[in-house]
């Protein structure tokens, strides 16, 4: 039932809105990262990639504090030792991937044209281990977030350069993710853009909402508040149960959509994972 | 709790060496319950940090559960060269330990 | 922000220690001085009672606290206490409103400096108290800290 009322809102949104979908998705790169750099007029495009840091100064002091000796080393050593321990087969995670797997984040998310989806970072770890014989690991935290911190840490530097193919299928996986972004959902009736593109700045409650011009960067975060890492999708979860709407799983063709548009719409910002949040 | 738990950096600076560091442990205070059982989870966390510089201690830290999980501590002290020895050893509430070491850069 | 490459062949900003030996420290000796009943004490006055054996310390300027005026979040609250006052023997840190308000103590050598720096778990708005016992005295400095009910964490 929320299913279907989600369906029809989205629909609804196309049908007011014709202009959005013939939008190509530079000109929506362009339009997006116009209105966050007018928006917050003193930040440069590449701080953006920090978040609430990059536009409050009484925050991001804290941030500066824990960056010190931030606690997602304690992940990213867990991460490297994982990534080179050898499967039961002899191979290693370096099998799977170009360079070894050093630096490769910056691949991700890619249209994959022989499978028609989005392949995410974790999506291709996993992919990697069920290649090997080795049984998937969660999506959300633990051991593979520590993965994916690990070969987040050895992108640090490159600039995010997300490419949607001259393919309809790369299209419309893009058009889907930026359909989610500005639909409304849950009891709260929220879109991410409410918050993140409207209401960047503001504040909810006693949080101040981050821009979501720079959200994929710097993930998977270690917050405050999990003790702990946790990957892209276990943000965006949270999210969507924080508007009150039922989250997607984890790696669901939905949020890898979602990360699809969001990444690309942070093109030309540095990877800078993994980060510290609140 | 052995290997990589503890990181330690210890950096000589006009005269004195500063150290920094970051443990691994989950620091539970034991006040909080667990969602699905409804039951206090036990308190496990550090009490006692002894930091040694070539093998005489400098610091000797005595901490309470309000100290953050995977805990962060930074002192400094006068003298200390490149090379010199920093030992960083922690023991809990259940009597487990860990001791790394590092040298001064 | 420059943020420091920690996992590369050359670190400069200092070394990363390995663990040697998971081995126990001489355990009762260290263990018999951890301060239980000042960990336990429920009340400021309770907790440096027992482990200071005085509730009054003088206010001291030369003692800084750096610390937010709102916390990002209560349960990781970056604290520095430092001094500039000479022969400080020990620093304690009280989170005045927690359930036990004695946070951490630290004994010094002689040739340590007054300074700690750690992270800090507060249940609600509080003040932090440093107390400081410099020349077989104590002083103490307090700053306010404000933990709020947040929104989202976005």
């Amino acid at each position: 039932m929320k299913r279907l009322l989600m369906v029809a809102a989205a629909a609804l949104l196309v049908g007011t809105a014709p202009l959005i979908v013939q939008a190509s998705p530079k000109d929506d790169l362009k339009a997006f990262r116009g209105y966050f750099l007018e928006r917050f007029p003193n930040v440069p495009l590449e701080e953006f990639g920090n978040g609430v840091y990059a536009i409050d100064a009484a925050s991001r002091e804290q941030w500066e504090a824990i960056e010190e000796f931030p606690p997602y080393e304690i992940a990213v050593q867990e991460g490297e030792d994982l990534f080179n321990t050898p499967f039961k087969n002899g191979k290693t995670y370096a099998s799977c991937f170009p360079n070894g797997g050093i630096g490769v984040k910056s691949h991700y998310p890619y249209f994959d044209k022989n499978s028609g989806e989005v392949i995410t970072l974790e999506y291709a770890i996993n992919q990697c281990r069920i290649k090997n014989g080795e049984s998937p690991l969660k999506y959300k935290k633990g051991k593979l977030a520590s993965i994916s911190a690990y070969m987040a840490y050895t992108t640090r530097g490159q600039i995010i350069d997300i490419k949607i193919p001259n393919d309809p299928r790369a299209l419309a996986a893009y058009e889907k993710g930026k359909h989610f972004y500005y639909a409304r959902r849950g009891q709260l009736n929220m879109s991410c853009a409410h918050c993140h593109v409207d209401n960047a700045g503001n504040r909810i409650r006693a949080d101040i909402l981050s821009p979501a011009l720079g959200h994929p960067s710097h993930f998977p975060v270690y917050r405050s508040k999990w003790g702990g890492m946790g990957t892209l999708h276990r943000r965006f979860g949270g999210c969507n149960k924080q508007v009150r709407a039922a989250p997607f799983k984890a790696q669901s063709e939905e949020y890898r959509d979602l990360e699809y548009f969001l990444t690309y719409m942070s093109n030309g910002i540095p990877w800078n994972g993994p980060g510290s949040r609140k | 709790m052995a290997n990589k738990s503890i990181r330690i950096r210890a950096k000589l600076k006009g005269g004195e060496t500063e150290v920094k560091s970051l443990m691994s442990h989950v620091m539970e205070t034991g006040l909080r319950k667990d969602k699905k059982t409804g039951k206090k989870i036990p308190a496990h966390f550090i009490k006692e940090v002894v930091c040694e510089h070539n093998g005489k201690q400098v610091l000797l830290a005595q901490w309470g559960v309000a100290i953050s999980k995977n805990p962060y501590l930074s002192f400094k002290f006068k003298g200390g060269k490149k090379g010199d020895t920093i030992k960083i050893s922690w023991q809990d509430n259940k009597g487990e330990s860990a001791s790394a070491e590092a040298k001064v850069s | 922000m420059k943020r420091r490459t920690f996992l590369k062949g050359t670190v400069a900003s200092g070394m990363v220690g390995m663990a040697v030996s998971a081995g126990l420290l001489t355990p009762r000796a260290v263990l018999a001085a951890w301060p239980e009943s000042s960990f336990a004490a429920k009340s400021v006055d309770a907790a440096m009672k027992a482990l200071l054996g005085s509730t009054s310390a003088a206010p001291s300027s030369a003692i800084k606290i750096k610390a937010p005026d709102i916390a990002e979040n209560g349960a990781v609250v970056p604290i520095t206490v430092s001094t500039s006052m000479p022969h400080v023997e020990s620093i304690s840190i009280l989170v005045a409103k927690n359930p036990s308000p004695l946070a951490c103590s630290y004994n010094l050598a002689s040739n340590t400096e007054g300074f700690i720096s750690t992270r800090v778990k507060m249940g609600k708005t509080s003040d932090l108290i440093a107390v400081i016992k410099a020349g077989g005295k104590l002083h103490s400095a307090k700053k306010t800290v404000k933990v709020t009910i947040g929104g989202c964490g976005g």
